[in-house]
């Protein structure tokens, strides 16, 4: 059980400072500007709500959005299966785990924009493999050019990039499971499916969870690696909301809405991690609340 | 039928990781080539092989300054992340205070901010204190995201420590700071090097922030690739060799936590 101690706050205060400085200032800004129209000369008129009513109405928002939830929606349904299935095939010990997870991990460390330039050169139908490869056996493919293809290519790239990250959450979960639960598995006779529907789902329940909103919300940020391979194109079918915000912001300097469509872009996340992060504390108290219901047994 | 198994087993994973080295080995192959072999022929391997780029990147100042610049700023962004992320995990993770739950999901929703939002005010906030160009603001803009996933992890396996152990050496007559310098931190140094782990990964591969607050200075390499490779109009082999580079570091730091990473993940609750 915890102390209850309000001097803990002292330890904290750090952290409290650092954090407090680098997000609270920089979103008052945004919040000032969202509400602000400036005709330059550090003038500034109050306009109230009438950014976010045109950014809500804007098609442009809403195509932006619907790609970028598609993305992330995509991304999550292919990332997961194959991240659990591909954390089921590792071994358990012996130099194959540590070679397994040095060269997995390896996608993780590489800079985003040089993930885009990896890329980028990879499916070029001139200089690269995977262009030059499928064009060699006849399928017309072309990333700068055709949508599909452009989409496929950012997909492709987001498996390879952060598949890796599904895979050592849900190893590490399965690796803390005890032998002794295989064991009267085996002993009950159990198939491999009920293994793994009743043993090792419920147990890698929570890094399962911590692994979709991580890529949930890093997928829904993504920016560094579409701008870099296909710049938002061909036309606007890359373009996610990140590209479309940094374009309305520092490319045309349109403050006002860029802000108000900032702060909606937050909320949106803000919304979803609220969700996940209650679903998770209500799991924490359930798994304590079982765990205490065996000891009094 | 079992042997089947393992077998199946092999082909998923072989399959899979030569999916990840291949982009990587192709890059790899292309930075060994001249610009000429590359835009004129198709090769698996270098036909002409040649050191050259690498050797334009180790001779330039503007290039090899951005491998020292990102080092820097990372370094410093893990040492002040887990210097202030050590206290506070501590306070969470022993002591319940007034707000404590909502101040820890507040500063979660830190890490979930999109950079994007952040780029501009931030360039403003550190105008205003004359820190543009230089590490300290790319160190201290990356802690906004770095410290509240140190804070996470650490958390996490303080808590898997008993209290007993504190208590025991208040008992004994540890103060606080000795305590925590000489019994604690190497009771929870595999959690130590799991965070400092992810914040050296989440600082060595962010572009956006680094690239908005920097000018030449402090410039980063991955910044320095987009600009320079614009300028003189691709030069792919030299492109491919810096980004080489850029993988060798985070290549090396996997290396000497790769005992931790699977535990820290499960002792973590990351």
């Amino acid at each position: 059980m915890k102390t209850k101690n309000n001097k803990a706050w002292f330890f904290v205060l750090p952290v409290l400072i650092l954090v407090g400085i680098s997000a609270i200032i920089p979103l008052m800004t945004v919040v000032n500007y969202s509400l602000q129209d400036t005709f330059g000369n550090n003038e500034f008129y109050w306009v109230g709500t009438e950014w976010f009513q045109e950014v809500l109405h804007s098609e442009r928002f809403h195509n932006a959005l619907q790609r970028s939830l598609l993305f992330s929606g995509l991304v999550l349904l292919i990332e997961i299966p194959l991240g659990i299935a591909i954390a089921l095939a590792m071994p358990r010990k012996g130099i194959g785990v540590s070679v397994c997870l040095v060269l997995m991990a390896l996608p993780l460390l590489i800079p985003w924009n040089v993930v885009g330039t990896i890329w980028q050169v990879f499916a070029r139908v001139d200089i690269g493999l995977l262009g030059h490869g499928l064009s060699s056996f006849g399928i017309d493919y072309n990333y700068t050019q055709d949508i599909i293809d452009a989409w496929l290519t950012l997909l492709l790239m987001d498996v390879w990039h952060w598949t890796s990250l599904v895979v050592l959450l849900c190893y590490s979960g399965l690796v803390s499971i005890p032998e002794v639960y295989y064991q009267a598995a085996r002993i009950d006779g159990a198939s491999r499916w009920a293994v793994f529907r009743y043993i090792q789902i419920p147990k890698i329940k929570r890094v399962l969870l911590i692994a979709v909103l991580l890529r949930f919300m890093d997928s829904f940020m993504i920016y560094t690696e579409p701008f870099v391979v296909t710049g938002g194109g061909p036309g606007n079918a890359t373009t996610f909301l990140s590209i479309d915000l940094v374009q309305m912001a520092l490319g045309q300097f349109d403050l006002g809405p860029a802000a108000a469509m900032s702060l909606v872009y937050f909320l949106i996340i803000l919304l979803v991690c609220w969700v996940f992060y209650t679903v998770m504390i209500n799991y924490d108290q359930q798994q304590a609340g079982n765990e205490v219901g065996k000891g009094s047994r | 039928m079992k042997s089947d198994n393992k077998l199946g087993k092999r082909i998923v994973l072989s399959t899979y990781i030569g999916f990840l080295m291949l982009p990587i080995y192709w890059l790899l192959n292309m930075s060994f080539k001249t610009n000429q072999e590359i835009l004129s022929t198709f090769s698996l391997w270098p036909q002409d092989f040649t050191f050259d780029n690498y050797l334009t990147i180790f001779t330039d100042p503007s290039w090899y300054n951005g491998y020292i610049n990102s080092l820097t700023y990372v370094l410093m962004n893990t040492v002040i992340a887990i210097s202030v992320s050590l206290p506070a995990a501590y306070a969470f993770s022993r002591y319940r205070f007034l707000g404590d739950k909502h101040l820890f999901f507040w500063l979660l929703t830190n890490r979930m901010a999109p950079p994007a939002v952040f780029v501009l005010p931030f360039f403003q906030l550190y105008s205003a204190f004359g820190l543009i160009d230089t590490h300290i603001a790319v160190a201290l803009a990356h802690c906004l995201f770095n410290v509240p996933l140190a804070v996470w992890i650490l958390e996490g396996s303080m808590s898997a420590i008993p209290k007993e152990i504190d208590e025991t050496a208040y008992i004994d007559g540890y103060s606080f700071p000795r305590f925590f310098i000489k019994i604690f931190s190497p009771m929870i140094a595999s959690g130590i090097g799991v965070a400092a782990f992810f914040c050296f990964m989440f600082s060595w591969v962010e572009l956006l922030i680094a690239r908005t607050l920097t000018v030449t200075d402090a410039k980063p390499i991955s910044a320095v690739m987009t600009r320079t490779v614009s300028a003189s109009g691709l030069d792919w082999g030299v492109l491919a060799a810096a980004g080489i580079l850029t993988i060798i570091p985070g290549a090396l730091v996997i290396y000497f936590v790769r005992h931790h990473i699977a535990k820290g993940f499960a002792l973590g609750r990351v």
